[in-house]
């Protein structure tokens, strides 16, 4: 097998105490897709947080491209991850979009700060990709909450890293706008070669993203495989500890799980 | 959005204000401008007097503004300044310690009163921070309620310094903490210009990092910024440069409130402009303040920290009543 692009080995991290993330190992193939899912608090957001060093007092270890993400400096590892936060309130930053995208070029800036020379055509070719040159010189507070989501996923274009994480990218976000984005990490994942890692706390959103799927309960592995797999039987009950139901999608051709009915 | 350019506008306006300053106020004859070495009395109270301290005014006004730009960044939050924080106060009480103390040494062309305010400015930055740090939430109101129990801290140590001095002594410490810029001679604006402009210089060199701690510090950590080695560097430079201001001039409070903001209405977020802009208009504003200080109520001249409280705590409780994102005030 291809020597995998991020290998997690018994990964553990705690905070006060208190265990976040148990055990977990993973193997990600340079190019794939996954989707990290789970129940609230199952440790999903923390797990990404741990792959870029956002949390950095983990034990066991994480190799990206064979090498320890410990020796890499947070430049170097900005070259190769991306990260795209979770959607949350304090994100109306007073930059515009071209300033706020160009920040993705930090990594690759020289002593003193000086920008590359091709900086500008990395960033307007993000901005691009992320279909938010429209809006390029309005700042983050004046967009909608699909606009901005763009944004932050064209900032995270700028570090031209060859993983991209995201942390709920479609959560609060409407049919279109979630369409949107969902098109743009298919076309990096297909087009462009670049392995999407995707947490999402929505199944459906991981089984039509198809790929694979890691599935974290109480911060341990509780299964790994393919997202076609997840509506086998008993498989999401023993992730999310509650009785699912599902549907047969004719479209897609996948079986998709139903809208929860409160029970009368 | 608006975009004021800032070299071509806020230079020149600037530079006038300094120049301009030293006529108000009467007893100059513009011919003394270009007489600097005349001993008439007009070019004297022009060159050795009144223009020494519009610069220093115009200098410390420049470094007061980018230190409170520079708190602004770090704790994302538009109310952080060095005088709310704490770091004038912990200055303060550090000038008063080695007054009372006696250390008047010169070590490296500083003053022992220099380093007595260095370490205490030092000493508050590491204390607010650390009590914001151990609530693990940088909210306004840890904030600006550590800021609160450091500078209630400070003041009452400065009290008792001031209490165990003799009533010379207390003036002394009375009369500097009121903040002024009366200095005769070129001596102090230099001491100050020969820190605010290497410590300029390099905060304009960590406009990028300044933009991404803008962001937070999670974002900032993933786009591949050392958080924390660059806090600490940003943390020492401002408690130096505001140390160095504050044992020269007293602790001026609230020129680093609303400078900056001011300036990032103008000029926008990005701080590779709004640092040359923070500190030209900052120079003007202290300037501006010092010269009307001393001219409106005379022949009486007011000490020019009061002129800037008295104007500064209104401002302060707008921008604290102002609803922001969150309702965090806006930074």
């Amino acid at each position: 097998m291809k020597s995998p692009a991020l290998e997690i080995e018994s990964l553990s991290f705690s905070v006060n105490g208190v265990s976040i993330l148990k055990d977990v190992s993973l193997r990600i193939g340079a190019g794939q897709n996954w989707s990290i899912i789970g129940a609230n608090g199952a440790g999903k957001s923390t797990l990404l947080k741990c792959l870029i060093r956002i949390h950095g007092d983990w034990t066991g270890k994480i190799s990206l491209f064979d090498r320890s993400i410990r020796e890499y400096s947070q430049r170097a590892l900005a070259r190769r991850v991306a990260y795209v936060p979770q959607p949350g309130g304090d994100q109306r930053f007073p930059f515009t979009v071209r300033q706020f995208t160009a920040l993705g070029r930090y990594a690759y800036s020289g002593m003193f700060g000086t920008a590359r020379a091709d900086d500008p055509a990395v960033v307007n070719r993000a901005m691009e990709r992320a279909g938010v040159e429209a809006f390029a010189d309005r700042t983050l507070g004046t967009l909608s909450g699909g606009e901005r989501q763009k944004v932050f996923i064209a900032a995270a274009l700028a570090q031209q890293g060859d993983i991209l994480l995201l942390d709920e990218p479609t959560a609060f976000l409407d049919y279109r706008q979630r369409a949107g984005v969902s098109r743009i990490l298919r076309r990096l994942n297909r087009d462009d070669g670049t392995t999407v890692v995707t947490v999402t706390h929505d199944v459906n959103t991981a089984i039509l993203a198809g790929g694979n799927v890691l599935a974290l309960r109480e911060g341990a592995v509780a299964w790994t495989g393919r997202a076609g797999d997840l509506t086998r039987p008993g498989r999401l009950e023993d992730i999310f500890k509650t009785p699912f139901r599902f549907i047969d999608d004719p479209v897609s051709g996948r079986r998709l799980v139903a809208p929860q009915e409160v029970s009368r | 959005m608006k975009r004021i350019p800032v070299v071509p506008v806020f230079l020149p306006v600037s530079l006038a204000v300094l120049l301009a300053a030293p006529f108000v106020g009467g007893g100059i004859d513009p011919a003394a401008f270009f007489q600097p070495f005349s001993s008439s009395a007009g070019a004297m109270i022009f060159w050795k007097i009144r223009m020494p301290r519009a610069l220093l005014g115009w200098i410390a006004g420049g470094g007061l503004a980018a230190a409170g730009m520079v708190f602004q960044a770090i704790f994302r939050n538009a109310l952080a300044t060095p005088f709310t924080l704490g770091v004038s106060a912990g200055a303060s009480l550090g000038t008063a310690l080695t007054l009372r103390l006696g250390l008047g040494a010169m070590i490296l062309g500083f003053s022992g009163l220099n380093l007595g305010a260095i370490a205490g400015a030092l000493m508050a930055i590491a204390l607010v921070y650390g009590l914001t740090r151990l609530r693990r939430s940088c909210t306004t109101a840890t904030m600006l309620l550590a800021g609160v129990a450091v500078n209630f801290l400070f003041s009452s140590l400065i009290l008792l310094i001031q209490y165990s001095v003799d009533f010379y002594d207390t003036f002394r410490i009375l009369r500097w903490m009121m903040g002024g810029l009366q200095m005769v001679g070129y001596n102090a604006p230099m001491q100050v210009l020969a820190v605010v402009l290497p410590v300029a210089v390099v905060l304009f060199l960590l406009s990028s990092e300044l933009n991404l701690l803008t962001l937070g510090e999670e974002l900032a950590t993933s786009r591949g910024m050392a958080v924390a080695r660059t806090r600490t560097l940003l943390f020492f430079l401002v408690s130096i440069m505001v140390g160095v201001i504050v044992s020269i001039c007293g602790p001026i409070g609230f020129v680093g409130l609303m400078c900056p903001h001011i300036c990032r209405l103008l000029v926008g977020a990005d701080h590779r402009r709004l640092l040359p802009a923070s500190i030209l208009f900052g120079g003007a504003f202290l300037v501006l303040c010092d010269t009307a200080a001393r001219t409106l109520f005379g022949p009486t001249e007011l000490p020019v920290g009061i002129f800037t409280s008295l104007l500064g705590g209104p401002f302060f409780l707008c921008l604290l009543l102002k609803p922001g994102r969150g309702g965090e005030p806006a930074v």
